[in-house]
């Protein structure tokens, strides 16, 4: 009974507080409305379901506009970091003597250098376009990551409860209330920065919200008459779990794993612009606007085209994941 | 610039010997000036960070330092705008035939902003202040050489027999070995004087309630927003400050600041000219008349760990010094610093201008490589304080270090880890922009004894290069007995061949030295020198006074 | 109810010690030494062993620890390394930047956020509904610190509106703000929206428009009541949102706030800054929480204490 109360309250909270861990990135992936446990909140009244036929779901997503202009810039951004090599006009490390005025200046944009060069006199084209894969393999393993930590945290501590669940669940609460970006920063200054340093600190500090929000679904599916039925014909708890439980939390996974990695992006492009990310000269789009604050008054070209790869990339999952969240039937209602 | 530059040293080196010299005939020199100028006005200094600490024991960065000059006094000071030492606090010393004892008589009726009059008691209690380990000051390793200063450090003694006080004008010092550069380390911010009684009332916070006998003392100081200066009435030198009141505004962005200034709401811009903004300003027939440049006693470089292999092959490092393209570097910090070929800056009269140091040659690179036996060079790392511009200059010499066949892996990182690797002799290469190394004091043994001496190859020292040549030392110690004045000569000229033979050894990449840019608007001027003091870093603020 | 509270306290008080916890164990593993940075490059090794036990660096870690909790207890967060000054000085001169921010980008997040996601919900499905939403989601995945420096780039540079960065005045404030609360404006947007197409669905909204009462009136009453105030309730979640983040917006704005207190104490190994600036965003995170769980079932009152 009060366990059934605090779920509720878990669920609130997963709803709401969202896991806006660098403050940039306010991820709807909270408005993952936790079906069951009777739909207090906000955003009330999502429905049960999470089991769908594939190809309702697929026809769904595709009706959806939002969603399939997401898969396109998903698709184009994954298609530009696999390319990057054939795409860069430049080698992105290169640093052309020319590729500064002779005060040391960054050139604008022109006919050899399509949107100009970094204070350094490299080809800022190519420093993007290199750009996407550290995004993408920062966001893309940083989230996984992200979403195991929190599935595995949020099965065990709703599963197997007890003192399992308060240990777990008390966790969550000291890591939620704990600043993420300094705490990130703090993992980055500790742990050598480098791209798997980078993804490992941000997946450390994003799991906490896919933990509450698991934590709550499993809540509510093991309360269900035919895991409770499952029980009662001796199935071992391992079993229920495999085969009555982690089923109902694929689709949350499938939106968590694709939503996050939007919040992910963003956080690796803020500790980039902090100077803790990902190490130079790799191009990462934080770390171009990070190197090249101090002259964007004049050369503003330095933020503009890898913020707007930035914004592409984040808008593009947060649409893809909302429209996947829509289909699956996770959604508030419309 | 240049004058502040050249003329110095040898006055200098005359100076240090000097049996007796009359603050106030001094007075009039550098304060030709003061005469006909007016007092009065307000200026403001933009700062982006707040100001740490103004106790003079403590502060130790490039922005507390000229505050807490201008708000404390030492024994000894520097004329404005130049590197030359003279007595102040002091009005006269003498140094006795051994070398070994300092005997200062103080200036009369110098008083604190507290209305106590200072007397010789107040010194030995700074630099026992500074000394005690409770204090935890930054400024204790320069006072070691005064004798008993160890045992009152290891608490065998109360006090520091070789600070005694004659009487309340007189105050005497002994060093264990003559010291030449003793009278600069008087001359630094630890050693100026702060009263006992305020320290004690401060309870341990005296870094913002400051109390000293200088040409500002406080009135206001909102914590992160300003800091108010205001004239102290009863400053002994006539004349100066200039200004009634001078305003520090906290939290202004240097883009910020440098409109401002134009604006003339800002007048000094604490935090230089936008690096960006540079070049714009030098085009401008106007602007440029309110920059003011001078040279400052830095050196950038890049420290080679000489045990760590291949390092500890000198091919190998020779070929690191022929392989970084310094004007390249200096390009990239839109030439604000001078290609640098050997460790002094120009700004020393031990620096070398002859020596020619090793040439940007990337094709001799790989044959010294080659030839001690890295035809395809090697992999290593190289650390860096991660804020610009070091970042950038650190990618300026991966690439050339790449170019010879040499892959550095890049750390940049906080300049506290920087530091702690440098220090645990992990770091091969380190870039040393923003964190080493600034001359405390004008004199050459300040290049060596903390960063390339064997006595600095311990762990945690600033020896990042682990360089240590015991013949060398012996050399140094020798030449820093040659304290009387007319050894100067030759002790510069042995300090000139110590550096050579260093860079024969080549554990460090001299990259560039760094000038000193200020800017300041129209409204406010002074005399030469004193926007880019090299001793006052970076405004000798007690000489700014406002345009007519 | 009382009960309830006593409970979210304990709560609390346990939440914030694991925070000194984590943090302590946080700063202690930074691979930089602070009693070297006392020291200066001028100091001998002695020096800063004697500094090391000045600071009683030297002492084992849980020691260090319980020390520190128990100054915490006296309500001493202990001294500066770099500045001496006492840390609770410190952070109360951060604090009215902070909290100035924090409110500014709430007010902005509420004020972008509510009107748009109510007038999304009224005509729903409608070019304009897609249009603001869209927005709303190019604002929730603009990262903070290129929305900054655009804005001054526009408002501040080109077009001089509003200071360039810094604090003091009203129109220092207004950036920061924007940027701070922009993603937060279109996340309040959505849910909004969503909840107003609950209570539109309703069927005392739905009697009263077919009874031709004019639809502004019953939606504002009701739409209010039972959609915003709940969103409004949200805002106490939200703080530990702005606390962790805004160190972004402060860097770019040069904004004198706890965040880039904090920031600058770790570049400079200043533990009792860390710990106590940490210690008291986590407060407000507490304590935001709290008046949000308290708040919110008085407001809706489907939810009951427990």
């Amino acid at each position: 009974m009060g366990s059934t109360q605090r779920a509720r309250g878990h669920e609130r909270r997963a709803q709401v507080a969202v896991p806006r861990s660098d403050g940039a990135a306010a991820a709807p992936v909270a408005a993952l409305a936790v079906d069951g446990a009777g739909g207090a909140g906000p955003a009330p009244g999502a429905r049960r379901g999470a089991r769908r036929a594939p190809a309702g779901w697929v026809r769904r997503f595709l009706a959806n506009g939002a969603g399939v202009v997401g898969l396109v810039g998903v698709t184009l951004v994954v298609a530009v970091a696999l390319a990057a090599p054939v795409l860069a006009p430049h080698d992105p490390a290169r640093q052309y003597f020319d590729g500064l005025t002779l005060e040391g200046d960054p050139l604008p944009p022109s006919e050899r250098f399509l949107i100009g060069t970094d204070l350094l006199g490299r080809d800022l084209l190519s420093r993007v376009i290199h750009g996407a894969r550290v995004s993408l393999l920062v966001g893309v393993v940083a989230n996984g990551a992200a979403v195991l930590i929190g599935l595995v945290v949020g099965v065990l501590a709703g599963y197997f409860r007890g003192t399992v669940e308060t240990v777990l669940m008390r966790l969550t609460d000291i890591m939620t209330a704990f600043p993420a970006l300094i705490l990130a920063i703090a993992l980055a200054a500790i742990l050598r920065p480098s791209l798997w340093i980078v993804a490992l600190v941000i997946a450390l500090v994003n799991w906490v919200w896919i933990a509450r929000a698991i934590y709550a679904q499993v809540l509510s599916v093991a309360r269900r008459d035919f895991v409770e039925a499952a029980s009662a014909l001796g199935m071992s708890a391992w079993r229920t779990l495999l085969r009555h439980i982690l089923p109902h939390l694929v689709s949350t996974l499938m939106v968590f794993g694709t939503l996050g990695i939007s919040t992910t992006v963003l956080l690796e492009a803020s500790l980039s612009f902090l100077g803790v990310g990902v190490q130079p000269p790799m191009p990462s789009w934080g770390g171009i606007i990070n190197e090249s604050q101090s002259y964007f008054l004049d050369a503003p070209w330095l933020v503009v085209f890898p913020g707007a790869a930035i914004l592409l990339t984040s808008l593009s999952f947060n649409l893809l994941g909302e429209a996947l969240r829509d289909a699956l039937d996770l959604a508030e209602r419309r | 610039m240049e004058t502040a530059t050249k003329a110095n040293p040898k006055s200098l080196g005359r100076r240090l010997g000097a049996v007796t010299r009359l603050a106030a005939a001094l007075l009039v020199v550098t304060l030709g000036a003061a005469a006909t100028a007016q007092q009065g006005g307000r200026a403001v200094v933009s700062f982006q960070v707040d100001v740490s600490t103004l106790d003079p024991a403590i502060g130790y960065d490039w922005q507390n330092w000229s505050i807490i000059k201008s708000m404390f006094d030492g024994l000894m000071d520097y004329e404005p705008g130049t590197t030359n030492l003279k007595p102040h606090l002091a009005e006269s010393y003498t140094v006795s035939d051994d070398g070994l004892t300092y005997t200062f008589t103080l200036r009369e009726g110098v008083k604190f902003h507290n209305g106590r009059e200072l007397v010789a008691e107040d010194v030995k209690y700074s630099l026992e202040r500074v000394l005690d380990p409770a204090t935890q000051s930054p400024g204790q390793g320069f006072y070691l050489s005064i004798a008993g200063a160890q045992e009152f450090i290891d608490g065998q003694a109360d006090e520091v027999v070789g600070i005694r006080v004659v009487d309340d004008r007189t105050i005497e010092f002994t060093t264990l070995e003559p010291d030449a550069a003793f009278l600069h380390k008087l001359g630094l911010n630890f050693a100026h004087v702060v009263p006992r009684e305020a320290v004690e009332a401060a309870g341990g916070d005296f870094g913002h309630q400051p109390v000293g006998t200088g040409g500002f003392k406080l009135r206001e100081w909102v914590l992160g927003q300003r800091l108010v200066l205001e004239r102290n009435p009863d400053y002994f030198e006539a004349g100066v400050p200039y200004l009634d009141e001078l305003v520090f505004e906290i939290g202004v962005d240097p883009n910020v600041a440098f409109l401002r200034l134009q604006r003339a709401e800002v007048d000094v811009l604490g935090d230089g000219i936008p690096s960006a903004r540079f070049i714009e300003v030098m085009a401008d027939p106007v602007l440029s008349q309110q920059v003011a440049m001078g040279e400052q006693m830095q050196t950038g470089y890049v420290t080679i760990n000489v045990t760590t292999p291949p390092f500890d092959d000198v091919r190998v490092r020779q070929a690191l010094n022929m392989a970084i393209n310094k004007d390249r570097i200096v390009r990239i910090i839109n030439n604000r610093a001078v290609p640098a070929n050997q460790v002094l800056p120009p700004l020393f009269e031990a620096h070398d201008p002859a020596y020619e140091g090793y040439p940007y040659d990337p094709e001799r690179a790989r044959e010294l490589l080659a030839e001690a036996g890295y035809p395809n060079g090697f992999d290593t790392v190289l650390y860096a304080y991660n804020v610009a511009p070091n970042d950038r200059i650190a990618q300026a010499i991966q690439a050339d270090l790449a170019e010879i066949g040499v892959n550095a892996e890049l750390r940049t990182q906080a300049q506290s880890t920087v530091i702690e690797a440098g220090g645990a002799g992990e770091a091969p290469l380190i870039w040393s922009g923003g964190m080493a190394w600034i001359a405390d004091y004008p004199d050459p043994n300040n290049f060596y004894w903390p960063i390339l001496a064997c006595a600095s190859n311990i762990p945690g020292g600033w020896n990042w290069a682990r360089y240590c040549r015991e013949d060398l030392e012996e050399r140094a110690a020798v030449a820093d007995t040659l304290a009387r004045a007319d050894q100067a000569e030759q002790r510069n000229e042995e300090w000139r061949q110590i550096f050579l033979e260093i860079m024969e050894d080549a554990p460090w990449i001299p990259i560039f030295h760094e000038l000193q840019v200020s800017m300041h608007s129209s409204r406010v001027t002074g005399p030469e020198g004193i926007f880019t003091d090299p001793m006052h870093i970076p405004v000798h603020y007690e000489y700014i006074r406002m345009a007519e | 109810m009382v009960p309830y509270l006593l409970k979210r306290l304990a709560q609390s008080v346990f939440v914030l010690f694991g925070i000194t916890l984590i943090t302590f164990l946080l700063v202690f593993l930074l691979p930089a030494d602070p009693a070297r940075m006392i020291a200066g490059r001028s100091a001998t090794v002695a020096t800063v062993e004697s500094i090391r036990r000045e600071l009683g660096l030297d002492r084992p870690l849980p020691v260090q620890y319980v020390s520190y909790l128990k100054g915490l207890v006296r309500g001493d967060l202990g001294r500066s390394y770099a500045q001496r000054a006492p840390v609770s000085d410190l952070i109360a001169s951060r604090f009215a930047p902070t909290v100035q921010l924090a409110l500014a980008g709430i007010l902005f997040e509420l004020l972008i956020g509510l009107p748009a996601g109510i007038a999304a919900a009224l005509r729903r499905g409608t070019r304009f509904d897609q249009v603001v939403m869209g927005l709303a989601f190019v604002g929730v995945s603009a990262p903070q610190f290129v929305v900054g420096l655009l804005l001054i780039y526009l408002l501040a540079y080109l077009v001089p509106v509003f200071p360039l960065g810094g604090y003091g005045t009203p129109m220092h404030l207004v950036l920061p703000a924007v940027a701070v609360g922009l993603a937060g404006g279109g996340w309040y947007a959505r849910v909004t929206r969503s909840a107003t197409i609950d209570v539109l669905r309703q069927d005392f909204v739905r009697t009263a428009r077919a009874k031709g009462v004019f639809p502004s009136r019953v939606v504002l009453k009701h739409v209010l009541k039972n959609a915003v105030l709940p969103v409004v309730a949200l805002v106490g979640l939200d703080i530990g949102v702005f606390m962790g983040g805004i160190v972004v917006v402060e860097s770019v704005f040069g904004w004198p706030g706890i965040g880039q207190m904090i920031w600058q104490a770790i570049q400079l190994v200043d533990i009792p800054v860390i710990m106590g600036g940490v210690l008291i965003t986590a407060l407000f995170v507490v304590v935001g929480n709290l008046v949000a769980d308290l708040v919110y079932p008085a407001l809706d009152p489907r939810i009951r204490y427990q």
